[in-house]
């Protein structure tokens, strides 16, 4: 677990983009991938051994509920669904980023002083 | 989520979890099949793309665990996997814990109901027991009751004081209760108004007694215990209003106390009101037992103020009698102490049985040593297993803890056959307790024991489990994972965990050994003592009392004893018979008064000391084998004549007369302006209140004295102790032949406290005795273990050492001096442990010197003689695998590589 979490970007960044992709759409495991994949334009590539443990988490915090449905591709799989208590999280989530995005940005912005 | 159900619903999310992924692979293959791959590229790729997929589904799983509940779980399952395959060492490991948490947790259970547990009152801590001293008055000193209340203190304190609820005082008696069946000795409490309420047991059927039932010459009441009323009523609620005849007077029954209601530690059968006559009474009279109930908040200080502060109050408003002066006993310094009830009840028994508390932990950690020892053994049998598991990753501390758990199993295994012993060592305990081991009635093992056996088999399991689980868990793991299949010759820090426990187990085992041996000299030297009657075995005892509504005349009395006393020692094999107001450690409450002596002056102002009384008949020293010093017995002639003749102890006859010849004729008289009364013998000192109390100063006075304290004509004792000397005592025939002896002369007389002065002697000793018994057990498992101990050392170390001593035979060394080197080795493990047990028992002896009588803490002959027995025991222990280690063959030990 450790490793794939190095790869992470921070801490609860998967976790905030999965919110963030399913808020748009159920989707199921793969698909999920997928979507990131495309919607980074290739930049972040969700690892399978991060994004189940991570997809789990968010299952036992009931901020996702899962439930076996038949995909696009005619396919028998488990399609998360973000909860109620799943969106305020993310939007907690996606605000507390911004904040810690504003402050990285003035810090890094060049200065005058 | 709740963990429970999570627990349950998990293999479903597992289930769905590895489909998940199933599908997610299968997926991708089919995109990359799309995309033009060919189907086992795609398949590889995939899998090369996803990862690890096994490790993905366990980090996922991970998620909805318990992690450290489970790894604990697993320990569990493990360990006990572990116990399984290992037999031998596991019923060995479980038995050694058992007996020692057994052990434990019977005594503690005796300690828990006799000393720890609050009496069985309600709000019991408010009881106090109204114990007071008199240091001034000259020869209380050596009374054990301290100063009891007189009826006119009982009558000030209850009505006077401002720090109790309730106050009552109470004795206890015996009385014969006729017309149910066959006349029955029944025993009975005697309370005071104040009493029952201050106990504040409600009655099981009817009421209390109230301040109207102790009117004098009012109607006669009695309550029953509830075993009388269920042994004679058949439990009949109809029974209350009716009447029994007790001592030959109807009472009528009022109440039932309830089952289990004891008074104070005393059962009894009848509960009779006195009825004190307020308007006669005198200051005098310290009789009575006094218990109250302290006001909610108020302290033993306080009330001790404000006894101190009624004593005045007392002596204002009572007298001796016209021209005496109430305030003589201020010279007494009467001084309230009161105590706790408990504490009263429970007496002098509570050092014996911390002093035995003590020892058994003593033996439990002994028992942990070899435990541990075994452990030890094993773990280093089981270091490679230890280092593979280490090698695949398994953390210092999770080896730790799947040890510990694994001891801690061993630890709970022992301490349920534990348990199961403890039932029996219950039974056992009660079985030899000392009879008048206080509270005998309540031990019982209840959940306070058995918390404390469990925690006693958690900590013993840490204990053992700690040292071989720091030892080999440690980093040098992947070292013996290289060296583990070869025997490298034995390092000395290997074998050092193993001598320090034995060195422990040696001291540990000498220090109980010395305190059971200093017992056994005190048993010794008790024994030795001249208890003043001779061989106990063969006497006789039984107590009789005659009734003043069933024989009122005083000589008919003193006739119908002494014709009992005929019809006795007609019985065949009966040598001789007497009667006495008490027989010596029967532990009634005897009678004291002061004595003035012919010839001396007495202080105006000042009470002169005070001494014991007793009455005893013709024959009655003869009979029990006390000696005759001086002077003569006396005769039948001298009780019926009222001659005015008394015999004295030995040493009070010293004390009085220098000589016990020159007492012989000399005068003493119990109140100055009453008759003297001669001194016709002088009688060897008796130990009256126990082998260990010193003798104490007897006036012995006829059965009947005319004018006695100036009460007029002469009274007879009415309760007496028979004593019967016989080689047939104790058996049943002669029990029945007695019976008919006493009922031939009156057959309303009943029999009680039957028994041998042997029984009566027992039960003076029985604290010793306990003590030395429990304590002669704790040592015995003490030195069979800490043989044990050292022979499992010495042994492994011997079949450790199998090659080193193969090369030494094949040097050329004699096998004697193979021998020697062991048995050197096993006695430099016992010499240290016996050095330091000498100086821990030193210490620790002191602890019990309340215990021990006629020899001294340090008794150099215990010591010695305790220190030698291990060293030798040691040796012999070592000598078994001496022998072995002798028996090698070089070439069998050299080959074995």
């Amino acid at each position: 677990m450790k490793k794939s979490e190095q790869r992470d970007l921070f801490p609860g960044a998967l976790e905030m983009m999965i919110l963030r992709t399913l808020k748009r759409q159920p989707l199921h495991g793969y698909a999920l991938v997928q979507h990131i994949k495309r919607t980074s334009d290739d930049l972040l590539q969700i690892e399978e051994g991060s994004l189940y443990p991570a997809l789990q988490r968010l299952l036992k915090e009931e901020l996702v509920i899962a439930e076996w449905g038949i995909s696009a591709t005619n396919r028998r799989v488990r399609i998360y669904k973000l909860t109620a208590k799943g969106t305020k999280h993310l939007e907690h989530e996606v605000s507390r980023f911004e904040k810690m995005l504003e402050g990285i940005t003035r810090v890094l912005a060049p200065g005058e002083s | 989520m709740n963990l429970l159900k999570q627990l349950f619903s998990r293999r479903r999310y597992y289930n769905d979890l590895s489909n998940e992924m199933q599908q997610h692979l299968e997926e991708k293959v089919e995109e990359l099949v799309a995309g033009g791959m060919s189907s086992e590229e795609a398949s590889a790729a995939a899998r090369r793309q996803f990862g690890n997929v096994t490790l993905t589904e366990e980090d996922s799983r991970d998620v909805w665990r318990w992690l450290s509940f489970e790894n604990f779980l697993a320990d569990v399952r493990y360990g006990l996997r572990m116990l399984r395959h290992n037999p031998v060492f596991t019923t060995v490991g479980i038995l050694t814990i058992a007996i020692g948490i057994g052990a434990n947790a019977a005594v503690f259970t005796v300690v828990n109901s006799v000393l720890l547990k609050p009496l069985n009152y309600p709000k019991a801590e408010e009881l106090v027991s109204l114990h007071q001293t008199a240091p001034g008055a000259a020869g209380l000193a050596d009374f054990e009751n301290g100063l009891l209340l007189s009826p006119s203190m009982y009558f000030t304190y209850a009505e006077n004081n401002r720090t109790f609820q309730s106050l009552g005082v109470w004795d206890t008696g015996t009385a014969s209760v006729t017309g149910l069946a066959e006349p029955e000795q029944v025993r009975v409490v005697d309370v005071s108004d104040g009493m029952l309420q201050a106990l504040d047991v409600a009655p099981e059927a009817g009421r209390w007694f109230s301040a109207a039932d102790q009117v004098p010459n009012g109607p006669a009441r009695a309550m029953l215990s509830y075993g009388y009323w269920q042994r004679r009523f058949g439990g009949d609620r109809s029974a209350i209003g009716r009447n029994i005849q007790v001592d030959s007077r109807p009472l009528e029954i009022i109440g039932v106390m309830p089952q289990g209601f004891r008074f104070v530690d005393t059962d009894f059968d009848l509960i009779r009101p006195f009825q004190f006559d307020r308007g006669k009474l005198i200051l005098a009279g310290f009789g009575f037992h006094g218990i109250a109930r302290l006001k909610p908040g108020a302290t033993i200080a306080q009330a001790n103020a404000d006894l101190t502060r009624m004593l005045p109050v007392w002596m204002d408003s009572f007298s001796n009698g016209p021209g005496s002066n109430p305030h003589i006993y201020e010279t007494w310094k009467i001084t309230p102490m009161i105590r706790p009830l408990k504490q009263e009840v429970v007496g002098n028994v509570s050092e014996a049985l911390w002093v035995v508390m003590g020892t058994i932990g003593l033996v439990m950690l002994i028992a942990c040593a070899n435990v541990t020892n075994l452990l030890l053994v094993r773990v280093e049998s089981r270091q490679q297993e230890l280092a593979v598991r280490a090698a695949l990753g398994a953390g210092r501390q999770r080896i730790i803890s799947g040890l510990l758990v694994e001891s801690v199993m061993l630890g709970m295994l022992g301490g349920i056959v534990g348990l199961g012993l403890a039932y029996a060592g219950v039974r056992f305990l009660a079985a030899i307790g000392p009879a008048n081991l206080p509270r005998l009635r309540e031990i019982s093992i209840d959940a306070r024991t058995m918390g404390f056996a469990f925690l006693l088999s958690v900590l013993s399991g840490l204990l053992f489990g700690l040292v071989p689980a720091l030892k080999y868990a440690g980093p040098r793991a992947s070292l013996e994972l290289r060296s583990a299949g070869r025997t490298i010759s034995a390092s000395r820090e290997r074998h050092r965990a193993r001598n320090l426990l034995v060195v422990g187990q040696v001291a540990m085992a000498l220090v109980l050994l010395v305190s059971a041996g200093l017992m056994i000299r005190t048993f010794e030297a008790l024994r030795a003592i001249d208890p003043g009657f001779t061989d106990a075995r063969h006497l006789q005892v039984m107590r009789i009392s005659i009734p003043d509504l069933l024989i009122p005349e005083t000589e008919r009395v003193a006739r119908t004893q002494s014709q009992i006393l005929d019809k006795l020692s007609a019985i065949p094999g009966a040598k001789s018979v007497g009667f006495g107001s008490e027989m010596p450690m029967e532990g009634f409450d005897s009678d004291w008064d002061t004595i003035f002596i012919e010839g001396k002056t007495y202080p105006e102002g000042v009470i002169p000391p005070l001494h014991f009384y007793k009455h005893v008949s013709p024959g009655f020293f003869a009979a029990a084998g006390t000696r005759l010093i001086a002077g003569r017995e006396l005769t039948w002639d001298d009780v019926y004549g009222l001659r005015p003749v008394v015999m004295v102890s030995e040493n009070l006859a010293r004390e009085e007369w220098g000589t016990p010849a020159n007492a012989i004729g000399k005068r003493l008289t119990e109140d100055p302006g009453l008759p003297w009364r001669e001194v016709i013998g002088v009688i060897q000192d008796v130990r009256e209140k126990g082998v260990q109390e010193k003798a104490t100063e007897i006036v012995y006075w006829p059965p009947m004295v005319e004018n006695l304290f100036g009460r007029g004509p002469a009274q007879p004792i009415r309760e007496v102790t028979f004593v019967i000397r016989s080689d047939r005592a104790g058996t049943q025939s002669f029990l029945n032949e007695l019976r008919q002896a006493v009922w031939s002369v009156n057959s309303n007389l009943p029999l009680a406290s039957v028994r041998t002065m042997e029984d009566v002697y027992g039960k003076s000793v029985a604290r010793t005795s306990f003590t030395l018994v429990m304590l002669a057990i704790a040592g015995g498992m003490a030195l069979a273990l800490g043989i044990i101990g050292i022979y499992g050392v010495i042994s492994y170390t011997v079949s450790q050492r199998k090659r080193e001593i193969g090369i030494r035979l094949a040097l050329g060394a004699q096998s004697g001096d193979v021998v020697s080197m062991v048995l050197r080795q096993g006695a430099k493990l016992a010499l240290v442990g016996v050095c330091i047990g000498v100086v821990a028992a030193f210490g620790l002896a002191r602890l019990m010197t309340s215990l021990l009588f006629g020899v001294t803490a340090h008794d150099p002959l215990t010591f010695s003689a305790v220190a030698v027995l291990l060293i030798f025991v040691a040796l012999a222990a070592c000598y078994i695998p001496a022998r072995r280690a002798m028996k090698v063959d070089p070439m069998v030990a050299l080959r074995y590589e």
